[in-house]
Order: structure tokens, then sequence, then C-alpha cells
């Protein structure tokens, strides 16, 4: 038994109770914070901590790496959340009460996504991936207009969809195993699943795959399974768009990765890549596209999430210790980009009033230090150097040209399309004719600043601890 | 223990689960076509309560008293307390009347036909290895899934839609108890996440309400169209 361990879900169970008994939001939203940080600091000491296996909980180099970025950008968020926060209450969107609501569902949010990642249960590890998307559900229609309404309807809809067929899955998995390791917990004990694969039964866990495959996909967003991320994306309070890009869809691709280790150690088994690099593919070329039609800037982002996704699930589907390096890298790229490039999209919302593209123009004029921000966000997410998502790219790209030239070229062309379609949205956003009303925002640039920073340094230079961390993670992976 | 006298109760308590399994599906087709708002509750609290016999006659037969648990809660929640909660809802807002169909009686009945044959060729075919108990049970309880997404896209009511919901929640229920020994944790978890889920059903049906003096999601639907029109998104 471990308590840092427990601690990194108790700590935000907690700080979730505390802060529903807080009247005031200004209070609220420091204690958001603090709650926050402590668990991120919690998460710091995985690192110096050998593997973890229980019977409930594992900490293996994989979950340890996941959960250090869910903190981390947890923290962050959080401290963008309270300026953002203060303005939603000056205009009224919000009230006091809806406030309080949030700051404690922000916290059980992060609590349901450490337990969905350190779950050595593949039961509890659903059950902490329902959760959060219940949770985001709400936070999504918490403006409550009709188009929040709508939003959160349909990300409701397609995500019981979603878990309904995960848990199948689950179930499945477990039949697979409860003929080699016998009824009851070891059976669901995903470790031991692991030990004993390639004993599995193999169509009960190829047939449990594709559950898994479709439901966990659903939440990652990928693509014939995407419809309801734009909307929950656009609709939903900024920092809920953040912690939807930068975190939750990590969650649920680590999910789909523990049932992909599980079913590659089975030799008679159906090879999960080629069908991850189809989905991821598909998902890739159809967002790069979609995002040349956006009007919405959080919408165009969420497109940017799912392209992102696709390109990711690619690098694992393509397998191998390089391309494995290069997607958990790029995820790591993603997360910190995204989660930043909404923290300024937040502001930038708030300060011309309105996410409609024709409506936010000539930024550099009237809010020079957003269109900063904004600037270098997108040219990071964009894959451009200096910044680290370059890096990341250019390795899934070259690892796969050594081996499937041909897949690496339909990659990086749907790359070059959303290139494309960032620049020439960015160009009207920050050097159209300024349009519209502009009010002043309190915006608090420390958190896209820490951010950017992070992937600006790890695109000039990674630290050789580092790497040796993500390799170990990646030969997990296989 | 010999295997001479433990047949004739395999068979009895094989022929038991598969009764209890197969009402539930047959409920599930009730649902389908059931066009008052009251009948459709009804429809459910029976199916929860066969779901609740199903899974108490799994814990009997194999001797795992612990699914008596689920099964009171099963037969507690789903087949009292939820519906009689979903009723008030109903009368209180005034929506007992008929509901809308997306899809006309006989094509979502045969479409819910071939769902069913699906279900069963699908489970049959990759699982030669388990007990019939487990593969058949299994079988049923994915067709009963597939039937309650069906009736969600069916239905364009949202009362209609969260029993939907809950009716692949019994199909899931029904298939976890399936799968022999499957740990408690498991479907305590289970309920607990569709408490949530109402929860945040009866939440949205309370908004949509206030908003649109409605629970047809057809006002959504409208509110998109409008969206659209002015050319927001897409």
């Amino acid at each position: 038994m471990n308590v840092s361990v427990w601690a990194i879900a108790v700590i935000p169970i907690a700080a979730g109770i505390l802060l529903a008994l807080i009247p005031s939001y200004r209070v609220g939203a420091i204690g958001n914070v603090l709650a926050s940080g402590l668990t991120f600091a919690t998460s710091l000491s995985f690192l110096a901590m050998p593997p973890v296996v229980e019977d409930y909980v594992i900490l293996d180099s994989l979950n340890t790496f996941f959960v250090v970025l869910n903190t981390l950008v947890g923290f962050t968020t959080s401290a963008f959340s309270a300026s953002y926060i203060g303005h939603e209450i000056e205009t009224g969107r919000l009230t006091p009460l809806f406030v309080r609501f949030y700051h404690a569902m922000f916290q059980a949010m992060m609590a349901a996504m450490n337990i969905a990642l350190l779950a050595n249960n593949i039961g509890v590890m659903w059950v902490g991936l329902e959760l959060a998307t219940l949770i985001t559900v709400v936070m999504v229609g918490i403006y409550r207009t009709p188009n929040a309404l709508e939003a959160a309807w349909k990300y409701f809809i397609l995500g019981i969809v979603g878990i309904s067929l995960a848990f199948f899955g689950t179930i499945l998995v477990y039949l697979a195993g409860q003929g080699v390791l016998g009824e009851g917990l070891p059976a669901m004990t995903w470790s031991k699943l692991l030990a004993s694969a390639p004993k599995l039964d193999a169509a009960l866990l190829n047939l449990a795959f594709i559950f898994l495959l479709v439901g966990y996909g659903t939440k990652v967003g990928l693509a014939p399974l995407h419809a309801w991320l734009p909307d929950a994306h656009a609709e939903g309070p900024t920092p809920i768009s953040a912690v939807l890009s930068g975190l939750l869809l990590n969650v649920a691709l680590f999910a789909l990765l523990r049932f992909k280790m599980l079913i590659a150690a089975h030799p008679g088994a159906l090879k999960p890549g080629p069908i991850m690099i189809t989905i991821g593919l598909l998902s890739l070329i159809f967002a790069a596209f979609m995002l040349y039609q956006r009007r919405d800037i959080k919408r165009l982002f969420a497109y940017s999430s799912i392209e992102h996704m696709g390109l990711i699930t690619f690098a694992f589907g393509m397998g191998g210790p390089l391309a494995n390096f290069a997607g958990l890298l790029h995820m790591v790229m993603h997360s910190l980009t995204k989660s930043a490039i909404f923290f300024a999209v937040g502001h930038v919302a708030q300060a011309k009033g309105t996410q409609q593209l024709s409506g936010i123009r000539g930024l550099s004029v009237t809010n020079p230090g957003l269109a900063v921000g904004l600037a270098f966000g997108v040219i990071a997410i964009s894959g451009l150097p200096p910044f680290g998502a370059f890096m990341s790219e250019f390795l899934i790209l070259s690892s796969t040209f050594a081996r499937e030239p041909l897949l690496a070229l339909a990659a990086a062309f749907g790359l070059l399309v959303a290139l494309g379609a960032l620049l020439l949205r960015l160009q009207n956003i920050l050097f159209g004719a300024p349009t519209g009303p502009h009010h002043k925002v309190s915006a608090s640039s420390l958190p896209w600043m820490v951010h950017l920073s992070l992937v600006l340094v790890a695109g000039l230079y990674l630290p050789a601890a580092v790497i040796a961390w993500f390799q170990k993670a990646a030969e997990l992976l296989g | 223990m010999t295997l001479a006298l433990d047949v004739a109760p395999v068979m009895v308590a094989y022929d038991v689960a598969h009764f209890l399994a197969g009402m539930m599906l047959v409920a599930s087709f009730m649902l389908l076509y059931q066009d008052r708002i009251f009948a459709v509750l009804n429809t459910f609290a029976a199916q929860a309560m066969l779901l609740a016999l199903a899974v108490a006659w799994q814990g009997y037969v194999h001797h795992h008293p612990d699914l008596f648990i689920t099964a009171a809660m099963a037969f507690g929640l789903k087949g009292i307390v939820i519906p009689l909660a979903l009723n008030r809802m109903v009368v209180r807002l005034g929506i007992h009347r008929d509901v809308d169909q997306a899809v006309n009686v006989a094509s979502s009945m045969f479409l819910g036909l071939g769902l069913t044959s699906l279900a069963l060729l699908l489970v049959l075919k990759v699982t030669p290895g388990a007990s019939s108990f487990t593969r058949e049970g299994l079988a049923l309880a994915l067709a009963v899934i597939l039937l309650g997404f069906l009736m969600m896209i069916t239905r364009r009511n949202a009362v209609t839609q969260i029993v939907g919901f809950m009716s692949i929640e019994n199909g899931l229920i029904l298939a976890a108890t399936g799968a022999r020994g499957m740990p408690l944790v498991v479907e305590v978890s289970v309920a607990f996440s569709v408490l949530i889920a109402l929860f945040v059903f009866a939440v949205f049906v309370f908004r949509i309400r206030e908003r649109f003096d409605s629970v047809e999601i057809e006002y959504l639907d409208r509110v998109r169209g409008d969206r659209r029109v002015q050319g927001d998104g897409r």
C-alpha cells in the first residue's frame, strides 16, 4: 500500500468536497489552484518511486508519465480558470453558485482521470473514464444556452454509446482471462492478464478489442465517432475545452493502449497495428480538410485535436521503439500546446465577445499580448520548428518512412493540409482589419507561457534523463 | 460430487436462466413499439425486475451470495425507485401523451430482429470454449444492449431516451453477471454510475423543459437547424 499513489486520487476528491462547501468564488478559485498544485507535487514524487503493482493499483513508467502530464496540465488549467471564471462572473454568464459547482466538479474530474490512469483493475479503469465523461457532460452544459444544451446532449448520447461498448469489451476480456486465471479478481487485473496473455482465448480477445477500440475510440475522438468533440469543445467553458483536449482524450487513448498491449502480447490474436493505422490516418486527413470550413475559433482547434489524436494513434499503430517514443512525445507536445492555445483563445473570445472567426480580426492591434501567445501556440501546433511538435512529428514521419514510405507520405499530406488551414486562419486573426467591439480582459499570461516555454525547450533540447524515461515507457508499449 | 447427480439440476438451472434472459429480450422488443410514455416506463420496470430475478438466480445456482446484492439493487432502484421517479417527473412536466417514433414500428421490429441475430451469430461464433451457460447468456445480453441502442436512435423524446439508456445498462449487468465470478466491485460501480447518469439526465430534462417548454429532442434539432442557417461553426 503506497500512500502517495492513493493520495493522487484522494486529494482531488477531498478538495472537491471542500470546494463544494465554500461559498465565495474567489476563495474557491484559489482553493482549486492549491489543490491542483498539491496533486501535481504529489505526482512528482512518482518519479523517484520504484514500480508498484497491487491488486487495484499499478504504477509503471508508462502511466507515471501520463499521471505527471495529467496533473501538470490540471494545475496550469486551474490557474487559467481562476482568471477566466472571474470574467465570466463579471459579465454574468455564470452565477457564483454555478462557479462553486464548477470548482467541485473540476476536482472530481481530475480524481476520476487519475483513477483511470492508475487502475490495475480493468473495471475500475472503466469506471474512472465513465465518471470523467459524465462530469464533463455536465460541465459542457453549464452555460445552459440552447447550443450548450445541444452540445452536452450529443456528447452524452455518443459518450454513453462508447462507454457501454467499452464495458462489453471489458467483460469479454474478463471472460478470456477467466479460462486461464480462474474466476474472480485476478482475471480483471491488468498486470496478471498481461503476464498470461499468450494463453488467453484468441477469438474472445479479438472480439473484445473491436468493442474496446470502438468504445474508447469514441472518447479519443477518432474519425467516424468524433461528432461530439467539436460541439463539446465549442460550447463549454474554455478551461474545460483545454482539459478535454489536453487530458481526457489522452486518458481514453491510454486505456486503449493498455488493451493494445494485451492483444499484441498474444501471437494468435489479430494484429491491432493495421487497424489503428487506418483509423488514425482517416482521422488525421479528414480533420485536416475539415479545418478549412470552420467559422468558430474553438471548433477550429477542436478539429485540430482530432487531427493530432489521429496522428498519435497512427504512431502507436506503427509500433516499435522509435514510433512509440515519437507517439508519446507528440502526446505531451499536443497536450501542452493545445491547452496553451485554449488558454489564449479563452481570453481572446472574452476580449472580442464572440467565438466567430469573422469577429476576431486584427488581434495584433487590439490585444498584442494575446496575439503573441496565440501566434506562438498555432505555430507550435502546426508542427513548425523550433517547437517540440516539429520534432515529434518529424520522428513519426521519418520512422514510418523507413518502414512504410507510402503511409508516411499519406500522413505528411494530412499534416501539410492542416498546416495550411491553421496558418491561413492565423493570418486573418492577427493581421485582418480589426472588427467588432472590444472588451478589456485581465488575462493572466503565465499558464500559456509556462506551457509554450516547455514545448520550446523540448524542441531545442531534450535532457538525457527525459529521453531515457520516454524510452522505458515506449519499450513497455512494445 | 458426481456428474450424474448434477445433470438434472444443471438442466433446470440452465432453462430458468435462459427463460429470464429471453424474457428480458422480449421486454426490449416491447420497448421498441410502446407508444405511450407510461407503458414504456412500466415495460422498463418489468425488464429491471426480470434482470433482478436473473441475477438472483445466477447467484443461487453458482453459490455467489454477493450477486444477491446486485439483484436487490436492480430490483429496488431500477425496478421501483427510478420508474416511479420518472413517472412523477412525466406527470409534473405534463408530457404524458403519445411518443413520436422516428422509424415506424414494422421497420424498427425488423431492425431489432436483425440486431438480435447479429448478436447471436457473433457471440456464439467466437466463444466455443466458454460454457454454454455463459455464451448464450452473453449473446442474449448483447442483443438487449443493441436493442437499447436502437431505442435511443428511434425515439425522439428525452424520457424514452433515458429508458433506452437504462435498458442498455440492464443488458450490461446481465452480461457482467453471466460472466461467472466477475468481482462485485464492478456491479456496484455500474449501479453507481447509473445513478449519476440518471442525475445528469434529470438535470438536463429540467433544463430543456425550462428553455423550450418541451422535452422533445426535436427542439434541440431545431436549434441546431437555426444555427446552421446563421452559419456558425459549419
